[in-house]
């Protein structure tokens, strides 16, 4: 790839192939996709902090199209692809679920944490994902939500 | 959802489940609630077998600790690397005391018990 380090050869192998799951949209069907997905990573020889980094995301991402674009039809479908690019790990999620409100991505802003009476119990599904990924893009295609993630593969990553 | 409980001062609760997600959040809330020991000052949750929890799982346990008395204290141990990072990167390592292993957290003497002292 064009920014890999001479330094730095022995990159990530993520020469696995690709891995396409068409899922039920249920917390049921989410940790079967998760089950896959963790199978496909463990061959990607990847450090055990970037694979449970991705594994996150994808669930907190999964998790969102079950409980919000999904959350008032029964029977919904996920098309779920993880796809090695390189330096990232393209995560594909596409649904035909409500779109997003005002077919933007949530910011993710994690709220104060103040006081134990008042303590936020969800929203940081988002956050998550914002933090931890390095691209994250939405859009609308035809009735179909399309959400692509990248996540760093490498030692190049965000620190994480 | 399977836990075990042991002593009233502290109660240790173990989680016995390799997965605290949203398929189980609401459950483990259920089990939370019935488990507790309204007696106990100091409750230490051990997650020792948990290897993956997602921001349901991490809700679940803010709801537990928002069920608890006023005075009563949720402390967390035994948390794989995966599991103390969703804690630390959400900063609920400011709001729950995080031990490595379970020993150290009944080593170690009530840190701040809250004594109804809050707001």
């Amino acid at each position: 790839m064009a920014f890999r380090s001479g330094t730095d050869a022995r990159a990530p192998d993520a020469a696995c192939e690709a891995l396409s799951l068409d899922i039920v949209a249920t917390p049921q069907g989410v940790r079967a996709a998760l089950a896959r997905a963790a199978g496909m990573l463990s061959r990607a020889d990847l450090c055990p902090t970037v694979q449970g980094c991705i594994e996150l995301v994808l669930a907190e991402a999964l998790n969102n199209v079950v409980e919000h674009a999904y959350s008032t039809s029964e029977g919904g479908r996920i098309a779920v692809r993880l796809d090695p690019r390189g330096e990232t790990m393209l995560l594909e999620l596409r649904d035909n679920g409500r779109p997003m409100p005002d077919l933007t991505l949530p910011e993710g802003q994690l709220r104060p944490l103040v006081g134990s009476g008042d303590l936020p119990e969800g929203g940081f599904g988002w956050y998550l994902i914002r933090r931890l990924a390095v691209r994250v893009t939405y859009r609308r295609e035809a009735g179909t939500n399309v959400l692509q993630i990248e996540m760093p593969l490498g030692r190049q990553s965000k620190g994480i | 959802m399977k836990f075990t409980t042991r002593g009233t001062e502290p109660q240790v609760i173990g989680v016995r489940e390799t997965r605290i997600d949203s398929a189980v959040a609401i459950q483990f809330k259920d089990t939370m609630r019935e488990t507790l020991s309204p007696a106990a000052r100091r409750v230490i949750l051990d997650l020792s077998e948990v290897e993956f929890i997602d921001s349901s799982g991490l809700g679940a346990i803010v709801a537990a600790k928002k069920s608890m008395a006023p005075g009563q204290q949720l402390d967390l141990a035994g948390l794989m690397p995966m599991v103390d990072k969703v804690f630390r990167l959400t900063r609920m390592d400011t709001i729950f005391a995080l031990y490595p292993t379970l020993a150290e957290a009944e080593a170690d003497a009530p840190p701040r018990l809250a004594g109804g002292t809050e707001g």
